[in-house]
């Protein structure tokens, strides 16, 4: 089957020299829902800023739905929307004006301009908006008009740069939903974000990207399974002077009532809450330090740069 | 070009109004305080003579004005990019914004025309080039305000050409006066001045005296519109300034 995305040997070397992107190769099956993780200037917005024909490559080749961005540009560009990291729209137009001007630029019908700005301004929550000057808008709204505008043309191929940046936690919610809800419909996604908790509620596949290169890129399941190990959080009911000797668990206190804990990949969790029982020690609550994905990702970067 | 048209509407008064009034205070204090000291200039009184020159100005300034503002806060806002990522061929884009910049250019060329008939009667000597002439110097300015935006990199940007070479070239262009009264060697040099073509073209058009060969002029500006054009083209299929 065609890939949504298929990038191979791509490179960017800016005016001043920096190497940006150092040849690197990514493929997005159809459906998917994708995501493009990796540190400030790892070379994310710059991968896919040459997919939205917003950069111009140095090497390489881009397919959209089997359409290169460059011979079959016209083709490429109708299947792809885009939700950029920074407000893009014209601070001055209207709402409703934006997402209607978009739907021009793809040649679609009046009518159905009319009728698909409706119902996405509906679906995003902006249709009290239609009539306001974007620039009115809060942070979470003008987020959400980048969403309704990139949809216009009913891409099968949505590329979102930190789309809920900035937005709050339930704001944030409501808009997985509603990309979760597109997915399943049919649309490819494509997502960068800095919340990985974030990557890991939403996405199916992953890839980290560090310096220009791609550190890895595999399902969300395999790449967890690649965590060798996790550390734990454990809320212990009184207060403690000393640290817990637990035979196998790397153990520290943090405070006095707080014990951190690094657990091993398939080493489980009974040894420890043997061992704390037999000490008399009670656990009030157990958590993970960092979400899974966090962990992993930050051990990768750290190989990377070491 | 529904969208720069609803621009410019959206600002009237700052892109109708002011052309308006200082045309009508140039109609007021040159036509006619000191138009009627003057006397006739190529056999029309000095009123008639500067009509076509003013409405011609108006034209050249304000569709240069409204391409080189309205690409460089498209740039600026970085609203650019929704024309980018969509299928729309670089033609079309380049295309939209001339019109948007012929449309405003024209309608203050009408509105000052209409102003002009307050202070004097206007007959059409030869309407064919009197409306080519008009809608080529726009179609050029529009161009030229393209460009301008293209290499822009701050609000200063856009006022430079405006101000250091449009407006010098615009005055030095026979709008106020007919070359002929100048000495042979300033005559010369007037006619590098590619304004004075359009200016006395129009002119042609309207009163039917011209310090140019019409003709000749028709010939300098197409090829004006052709490079420009095709420079304007090229700019906007490399991203200069607009993609990294």
């Amino acid at each position: 089957m065609t890939k949504a995305l298929s990038i191979s040997g791509l490179r960017k070397t800016y005016g001043n020299g920096f190497e940006a992107l150092k040849g690197i190769d990514l493929e997005v099956e159809q459906g998917d829902f994708f995501a493009l993780l990796g540190p400030n200037g790892a070379g994310k917005s710059t991968t896919l800023g040459i997919v939205s024909s917003l950069v111009n490559k140095s090497a390489g080749q881009v397919r959209i739905f089997g359409h290169d961005i460059e011979t079959d540009a016209v083709n490429a560009k109708k299947s792809l929307g885009v939700v950029p990291q920074e407000f893009n729209f014209n601070q001055f137009e209207k709402v409703g004006d934006i997402v209607r001007t978009q739907g021009g630029y793809y040649g679609l019908p009046a009518k159905l301009v009319r009728e698909r700005t409706d119902y996405y301004l509906r679906a995003l929550g902006l249709w009290d908006k239609r009539d306001v000057a974007s620039r009115m808008l809060s942070g979470g709204m003008k987020r959400r008009l980048m969403i309704a505008r990139a949809l216009i043309h009913e891409p099968k191929l949505l590329i979102l740069d930190e789309p809920t940046a900035g937005v709050d936690i339930e704001l944030r919610r409501s808009m997985w939903d509603f990309l979760q809800q597109i997915n399943r419909q049919g649309t490819t996604i494509i997502l960068t974000t800095h919340y990985l908790e974030e990557a890991e509620s939403l996405c199916r596949n992953i890839a980290i990207i560090d310096r220009g290169q791609i550190m890895a890129n595999k399902s969300k399941r395999d790449l967890l399974a690649e965590l060798q190990r996790e550390t734990f959080v454990l809320d212990l009911e009184g207060s403690f002077s000393f640290v817990p000797s637990i035979d196998g668990y790397p153990v520290e206190l943090e405070g006095d009532h707080t014990l951190i804990v690094e657990v091993e990949r398939g080493q489980g969790l009974n040894g420890l809450f043997e061992q704390l029982s037999a000490q008399n020690i009670r656990v009030a609550s157990l958590r993970n330090k960092s979400n899974r994905l966090e962990e992993l990702f930050v051990r990768l970067v750290e190989k990377n740069l070491g | 070009m529904r969208r720069e048209i609803r621009r410019f509407l959206r600002i009237w008064m700052q892109t109708l109004l002011p052309p308006a009034i200082t045309m009508s205070l140039y109609f007021v204090i040159f036509g006619n305080l000191i138009g009627s000291r003057i006397g006739d200039m190529d056999g029309f009184d000095y009123m008639q003579f500067i009509v076509p020159g003013l409405i011609m100005m108006s034209v050249i300034t304000n569709s240069y004005g409204n391409v080189v503002s309205s690409f460089y806060g498209t740039k600026f806002q970085r609203n650019i990019e929704e024309l980018l990522v969509s299928p729309i061929p670089p033609s079309v884009i380049l295309l939209g914004y001339v019109a948007g910049g012929m449309c405003r250019g024209l309608m203050v060329g009408m509105i000052v025309t209409c102003l002009s008939l307050f202070f004097t009667d206007l007959t059409v000597h030869n309407p064919l080039v009197m409306v080519s002439v008009v809608l080529l110097t726009s179609v050029l300015f529009s161009l030229g305000g393209f460009i301008n935006a293209v290499y822009a990199n701050s609000f200063d940007d856009i006022s430079i050409i405006p101000t250091f070479v449009l407006t010098p070239l615009t005055y030095l262009g026979g709008v106020f006066y007919s070359i002929q009264l100048l000495p042979e060697f300033w005559q010369q040099v007037s006619h590098l001045n590619p304004i004075l073509y359009m200016v006395n073209t129009f002119r042609y058009g309207i009163l039917g005296v011209s310090d140019v060969n019409v003709p000749m002029a028709f010939a300098i500006i197409v090829g004006f519109v052709a490079a420009l054009y095709s420079y304007a083209y090229y700019l906007l299929r490399v991203g200069k300034g607009i993609r990294q």
